[in-house]
């Protein structure tokens, strides 16, 4: 589909695991969450932005800029030729701030601040300010491939040759009211578990969770280069795990790959015994001789977690290590060249990536 | 080789008509759909002029034959009468025959619904009632467009404030011109809510007088409401269909300002760089432009932005420009695609749309708007100016075949 090379040159992660302080997996023995939702440990951020700044800034923008930064430093890149972000519902914070104040107050006297931070490309916007960088900069905000949306914009610039490097980037925020309203529409589990057993779960729902991944996108590969991504696929529709398997099976031929040529499928499995189905069926029916593995317990389920999904991925093919605590069953290959990503959001939206090291 | 990227078919519902015919019916006779709202429980329901489409939900719902309104937010609604028209116009019988993708933006998504949640939820946080509440996403109205159409091989949505639908129109053409796509619907949606006006009324930007954009005494911001869609095809496939090629998408072009979150930069560097950037990529001179479909929103910060930036590219001959804001108000999301369809009717039809309610020349600005409707001039390319928060910047280039 898209032939020209896309190597992922540079990280910055912020995500509910210690992971904005070199990138890797701490590791983790026990994942309790108290409150059935997944917040992400931040840094201080007045390494890179100045505190009076930062104090009119919801988090996030600041989670974005901060993770932006970490990526461009990691690649030794200055200026991005290209900006793409996704987030599936933007800036609650400050969209529900002005809200809260329109209705308290009856519409009078309100502060223009949380309004003119409330559009969801406020965050690719702010990190070009804060860069000064002129360059394309769009925001796709479409669910569960938002993320997906904007990665394919960014090959497509690479593929132009319209840019030589593209800052990429997948951020959602979770608020205690987003919170409240997405637990009313059955969304998130009542019941509090250890989120290592996630995919024991047999109770509907997910955990909530939130992130800020960021990617240097290259078409040149250099000494540093964490991975490259080979394919991408978005579906909208609402699949069984035999219409799955047809989809899977025509992304595989159009990418000329052989099921056994995947060391390691990455799936979204959330713990929602509702929609974990669709993960299990494709686990046992088709890569029932390959490596599995899952990344939403340390992350929580949120519209653009794969950001987070294809970070684990640079990281794993750079280390060529998989972390235990992400692995769904034992490992037989002795090298980590290929990894498959495969998740959906609630069976509507679903999504492929094919990663490889380089 | 095919690399053209032609456009088929244009559909717009706005404040100056429910079709693309309507709404230059309003503009032939200078008629603008600015006026008070009918619809908005808001405080300044008689004090700020909007651009509202004067249906109800229920009204809208049924003019598409959708029984039950109560799942759609007014968003999704809008669009899906826009779309409707425009899949119409371009003779589109199946979007199964050749690769069909859906590009929708759209800036607020939902909330014309989700306030009217928020407000029992906050009193109580078991109340409200969800089915308000589930389609505030952006994606939501776009994912309603593409089941209505049977959309499947590509479906987005893009969020970039008011330049929204002008990125999905770009987007749109890279995609065919890449052969990622054979035909893409592209465009945007956005309804009038209680949010946006009290959002711009906390900036000071809203113009209780019909807007004046380019004008020394212009104040503000009317907003609207709307949605529009082109259905952009391959050369290749427009040809073997045998479809009457209204115009081609040429050029188009983003930048970021980078200046300020909502501010633009004085000398609208951003704004210069995408109507630069857009020209490049249409391999067109400046000369070749015969008219500029301007954002014009009427804000003091934007006129004098957009009018250096033109000023700056154009040099010593500016093309015709005007802002039709006057007429549709500032529709945010919505715009870029409304004014999308204005450029393409303006090609089909060779006219320059006037700027209404110009009087006087900006004091710090050398170049006045085109005031009069002109049918006299061959137009063969337009460009389209879209730019929103955060220094988002795009424009479009629109060429005769």
């Amino acid at each position: 589909m898209l032939k020209k090379e896309a190597y992922i040159n540079g990280l910055g992660c912020i995500s509910p695991q210690q992971t904005f302080e070199g990138n890797g997996l701490p590791d983790v023995s026990d994942l309790l969450c108290p409150d059935n939702f997944f917040k992400c440990l931040e840094p201080v951020y007045k390494k890179y932005i100045d505190p009076i700044i930062a104090r009119r800034m919801s988090r996030i923008v600041k989670m974005g800029i901060y993770a932006s930064k970490l990526c461009l430093e990691d690649a030794g890149v200055e200026m991005p030729d290209a900006i793409i972000t996704g987030t599936g519902l933007g800036c609650l914070d400050d969209t529900e701030k002005f809200i809260t104040s329109m209705i308290r107050n009856d519409e009078k006297m309100l502060n223009p601040t949380p309004f003119i931070q409330s559009t969801h490309n406020t965050i690719s916007a702010q990190i070009a300010l804060f860069l000064k960088c002129h360059a394309y900069n769009i925001t796709y905000a479409h669910r569960g491939l938002s993320f997906e949306s904007a990665l394919l914009d960014s090959l497509l610039m690479l593929k132009e040759q319209s840019s030589e490097s593209v800052l990429l980037g997948g951020v959602d925020e979770i608020t205690n009211i987003s919170f409240q309203i997405i637990k009313r529409l059955g969304h998130w589990k009542n019941d509090n578990c250890n989120l290592l057993n996630i995919s024991e779960s047999v109770t509907k729902g997910s955990i909530a969770g939130e992130g800020s991944s960021f990617f240097l996108l290259s078409d040149k590969k250099n000494n540093s280069s964490y991975s490259k991504i080979v394919s991408l696929e978005t579906i909208v529709n609402q699949l069984n795990v035999e219409s799955l398997t047809k989809e899977v099976s025509a992304f595989f031929k159009k990418n000329n790959l052989n099921y056994n040529d995947v060391d390691l499928v990455l799936l979204g499995v959330n713990g929602d015994s509702k929609y974990d189905q669709l993960y299990y069926g494709l686990k046992n029916k088709v890569f029932c001789n390959n490596s599995c593995a899952y990344f939403k317990h340390l992350c929580g389920e949120y519209h653009t977690a794969t950001s987070f999904a294809m970070w684990l991925s640079s990281v794993m093919l750079k280390n060529q290590t998989v972390p235990e605590m992400v692995k769904m069953n034992s490992f037989s290959s002795t090298q980590l060249k290929t990894i498959l990503i495969y998740n959906h959001y609630r069976n509507i939206n679903h999504s492929f990536i094919i990663m490889q090291a380089c | 080789m095919f690399n053209k990227v032609c456009v088929t078919g244009i559909g717009m519902v706005s404040a100056i008509g429910n079709n693309v015919q309507e709404a230059l019916k309003s503009i032939l006779l200078q008629k603008s759909g600015l006026g008070f709202t009918s619809y908005l429980d808001t405080i300044y329901k008689d004090e700020f002029p909007v651009g509202e489409i004067k249906l109800s939900n229920i009204e809208l719902a049924e003019s598409i034959g959708i029984g039950s309104s109560q799942s759609y937010t007014r968003t999704a609604l809008l669009g899906l009468i826009a779309a409707k028209e425009a899949v119409e116009n371009a003779v589109i019988t199946s979007a199964t025959d050749c690769r069909t993708g859906l590009i929708s933006a759209t800036s607020v998504g939902g909330m014309d619904r989700s306030e009217i949640f928020l407000k029992d939820f906050f009193a109580d946080q078991r109340k409200g009632k969800l089915r308000n509440i589930i389609g505030h996403d952006c994606g939501d109205s776009t994912e309603k467009i593409a089941k209505y159409f049977h959309i499947k091989d590509y479906i987005t949505t893009i969020s970039t404030a008011c330049s929204s639908s002008a990125n999905a129109i770009m987007l749109g053409a890279r995609l065919i011109k890449n052969n990622l796509l054979d035909r893409v619907v592209v465009g945007g949606t956005d309804a009038l809510t209680v949010f946006t006006i009290n959002g711009f009324n906390s900036l000071m930007v809203l113009d209780r007088e019909p807007c004046r954009p380019f004008d020394e005494t212009r104040n503000g911001i009317n907003l609207g409401e709307g949605a529009a869609y082109l259905v952009l095809e391959s050369e290749r496939i427009a040809q073997q269909h045998n479809k009457k090629v209204l115009c081609e998408v040429k050029g188009y072009g983003n930048s970021c300002d980078a200046f300020h979150q909502t501010a633009s930069s004085p000398e609208g560097k951003g704004a210069g760089l995408a109507m630069k950037k857009a020209l490049e990529v249409a391999q067109l001179s400046t000369d070749e432009i015969s008219y500029i479909n301007a954002h014009g929103t009427g804000t003091p910060n934007n006129d004098l932005s957009e009018g250096n930036a033109i000023a700056n590219v154009f040099g010593s001959r500016i093309p015709m420009f005007s802002s039709t804001k006057p007429f549709t108000g500032h529709t945010l999301g919505a715009s870029g695609a409304i004014e999308a369809v204005l450029s393409v009717l303006s090609i089909r039809n060779n006219l320059a749309y006037p700027n209404l309610n110009f009087a006087t020349p900006m004091k710090e600005l050398g170049i006045v708007p085109l005031t009069k409707l002109t049918d006299t001039i061959s137009i063969k390319n337009v460009l389209s100016n879209s730019f929103g928060f955060g220094g988002n910047n795009t424009s479009l280039v629109f060429s005769a075949c």
